[in-house]
């Protein structure tokens, strides 16, 4: 009954905001239903319960790990909300509050959907949701990254409704399973139609890859980061995007039951090395914040796509960094978001001196920088660590050669920006308004940033086991 | 009624090439009405017994309403109310356009040839079909200004999808219905258009004064 009821309570909870007619409750509902899913997948980790509906919804490793990433970030992003929306009185939040529990509602039904049907149903309600989320300002600019987003996610989501077509029909041959449910494929899986399963593929990686912002279907990413609420984009970096990656994940379970592991594989390594490559070309130079970080979010995606790509050692990576690119994302964006309304200004050029402006989320985002870019103890150094020791472990010396270089490139070009930002003396920086750290807005992202420090100084052996379980569904040489 | 099916088939492609030739809105608009029209018997006519009759013909309204009327009278009513010209200057000729619209119908017809179907097949012409008006969607997403031009070729593009998930009525029901979740989109942004009056906002319904955000 968990799994249908983690879904359903923010569901029920967006009703709720939609209709409470007191602007001032609607952020307490949002946050009691960030903190009704927290407790609801901290029960999962405790007691993991079987599948339901027919298999439609079940926890499984990888699952799990989005899952919880999720919830922390969600219920961060719900008390920063607060004083967020404190900060803009005189926005309407109805709409806003609303569609975040929807999303977060969303998000949670693509963690647990095992039927690849429902699974690309959530994907869209998670396009639908976010957009009146990146509009929130209403203004020309924002109008203008909505537009963008919706229209080149759509194209996605049409693009893998064809590719699950494609999939459903690579089913149906004879002694195929004739189902989308991943359990029942990968066990078919040597009776599916291969060539439509690498059309299948294909399809599937165009459309969640866009939805994923992996290059070259990355287009909506710059304008949507950049011009939506801090908040909106840590949920973007640190939920929407990883779910993404799981439904491509998902994909690929099906293709190596299938026997087209190694091209999609191959596929995935290639990808992930362009995205890369591209968001190196777009961070050099970058002369806004937050669109600095939404390339950031480009490479972080090639990241992941390169680990599940080269298997094995470096998939396990992959999972450990989707989680620690979540969390350290999620920071940046909410830091940034502090910094732009201290300044009034998200550009490079006219931001000085943060640090002293804003202590704690000046520090915040000078951590959070670090952390990204895979400086120790911060745990994405680690998982970068494990995809560097899976390429070379399975002997891609190129790979692992471009991957290092990559990383070396980004690390400069961003802390140029960043440092910009972060050092110097703010006095002849314009002072807009009277917009200090406060507990609310600098207290969440601080918490998530000495989250990514204690990742990486420790991980339970519980998170170890589950990133070993998570790359063993998705194969490659161990 | 394997020649009127057939006749159907090649009707739709020949719509996707008019698609791509038209330079007037409404026209544009009115000929994607018309493909939604023709597809929406699709459904009865490749019926085989396996299937349930009120399914098919379910869908088969449901196609009707919203590809055929719904949806592109909203199109004509959100050019009325945000006063949008009539002409559709594309960023790439229609000649080109056309050409490349061609291009894709001849590669669609390969490509059905060199994957073949695991199951039983439908029709001939279906998958080539299908392809051919997905590509041409794209094509026009792509290569269209206006943000109506953008959505009709969305709607193309949907049609494709719809014609190809035809193959699989037979086991998967559901999914074919899931598809029309895609005409939510569209609806959304035709609504958009009206609502947030991108043509206020930007003096014209014009994509390429969507580009103030660029790096």
């Amino acid at each position: 009954m968990l799994l249908p009821l983690l879904v359903l309570a923010p569901l029920l909870l967006a009703a709720v905001a939609f209709a409470l007619p007191a602007a001032r409750l609607r952020p307490r509902v949002l946050l009691a239903g960030a903190a009704l899913h927290a407790a609801g997948v901290t029960v999962l980790w405790v007691r993991r319960p079987g599948p339901t509906l027919g298999g439609w919804l079940a926890v499984d490793a990888p699952g799990l790990l989005a899952l919880s990433t999720v919830s922390v970030v969600f219920l961060v992003c719900a008390v920063y909300v607060q004083g967020y929306l404190a900060v803009h009185p005189e926005r309407d939040n109805r709409v806003f509050v609303g569609s975040l529990l929807v999303l977060l509602a969303a998000m949670t039904a693509v963690s647990l959907a095992q039927h690849l049907g429902l699974l690309w149903v959530v994907i869209e309600l998670t396009t639908l949701s976010t957009a009146p989320l990146i509009y929130f300002k209403h203004d020309a600019l924002s109008l203008e990254a909505t537009w963008k987003y919706l229209m080149v996610c759509s194209l996605g989501i049409a693009l893998a409704l064809l590719g699950t077509f494609f999939l459903a029909l690579a089913s149906a041959g004879p002694g195929g399973p004739r189902s989308l449910l991943v359990g029942e494929l990968v066990a078919g899986g040597p009776a599916l139609s291969r060539p439509w399963v690498r059309a299948a593929f294909v399809f599937l990686l165009a459309g969640y890859g866009t939805k994923m912002g992996l290059a070259p279907f990355h287009a909506w990413k710059p304008d949507a980061y950049g011009e939506a609420p801090g908040v909106l984009g840590a949920l973007l970096s640190g939920g929407v995007t990883n779910i993404a990656f799981l439904a491509l994940v998902r994909v690929l379970q099906v293709c190596n039951a299938a026997g087209e592991g190694p091209f999609a594989r191959r596929s995935m390594v290639g990808i992930g090395l362009l995205s890369m490559m591209v968001a190196v070309t777009f961070i050099v130079g970058q002369r806004d914040v937050k669109r600095l970080l939404a390339y950031s979010s480009v490479e972080h995606m090639g990241i992941l796509a390169l680990g599940v790509g080269l298997g094995g050692a470096a998939s396990a990576g992959a999972f450990f960094h989707m989680v620690n690119n979540g969390l350290a994302k999620s920071v940046l964006f909410l830091t940034a978001g502090n910094i732009q309304r201290a300044f009034g200004s998200k550009r490079v050029d006219q931001i000085r001196g943060a640090a002293r402006r804003l202590p704690v989320s000046g520090a915040a985002f000078l951590a959070g920088f670090l952390a990204i870019t895979g400086s120790p103890p911060f745990s994405p150094f680690y998982s970068e660590l494990a995809i560097l020791d899976g390429a070379l472990g399975g002997r891609r010396f190129v790979v692992a050669a471009l991957f290092l270089v990559l990383l070396a490139a980004v690390f400069v070009a961003m802390g140029a920006a960043v440092l910009r930002v972060v050092q110097g003396d703010p006095g002849d920086a314009p002072v807009p308004a009277k917009f200090r750290d406060a507990a609310l807005t600098a207290g969440p992202p601080l918490a998530l940033m000495l989250l990514v420090l204690l990742l990486g100084v420790w991980v339970p052996r519980r998170l170890l086991d589950l990133f070993q379980a998570a790359a063993s569904l998705v194969g490659g040489a161990p | 009624m394997p020649s009127l099916t057939s006749f159907l088939f090649v009707l739709v492609v020949v719509l996707d090439l008019l698609v791509l030739a038209s330079s007037r809105l409404r026209g544009a608009i009115r000929t994607v009405a018309l493909q939604g029209a023709l597809l929406s018997p699709l459904p009865v006519l490749l019926a085989t017994g396996a299937h349930q009759t009120i399914h098919v013909i379910a869908l088969a309204l449901g196609a009707l309403v919203v590809k055929g009327l719904v949806i592109p009278g909203m199109m004509l009513r959100a050019m009325r109310e945000a006063s949008i010209a009539r002409e559709l200057e594309p960023i790439v000729g229609f000649v080109p356009s056309l050409v490349a619209g061609a291009i894709g119908v001849v590669a669609a017809f390969t490509l059905s040839g060199a994957l073949p179907l695991p199951i039983a097949e439908r029709h001939a012409l279906l998958v080539p079909t299908a392809l051919a008006t997905v590509w041409t969607g794209l094509l026009l997403v792509v290569t269209r200004r206006k943000a109506v031009a953008q959505v009709l070729g969305f709607v193309v593009l949907e049609n494709g999808v719809f014609v190809f998930g035809l193959l699989l009525s037979d086991f998967m029901p559901v999914m074919v219905e899931a598809g029309v979740l895609l005409d939510l989109f569209a609806a959304v942004f035709v609504m958009g258009i009206v609502m947030f009056q991108i043509n206020r906002e930007f003096s014209s319904l014009d994509t390429r004064r969507l580009s103030s955000l660029r790096d």
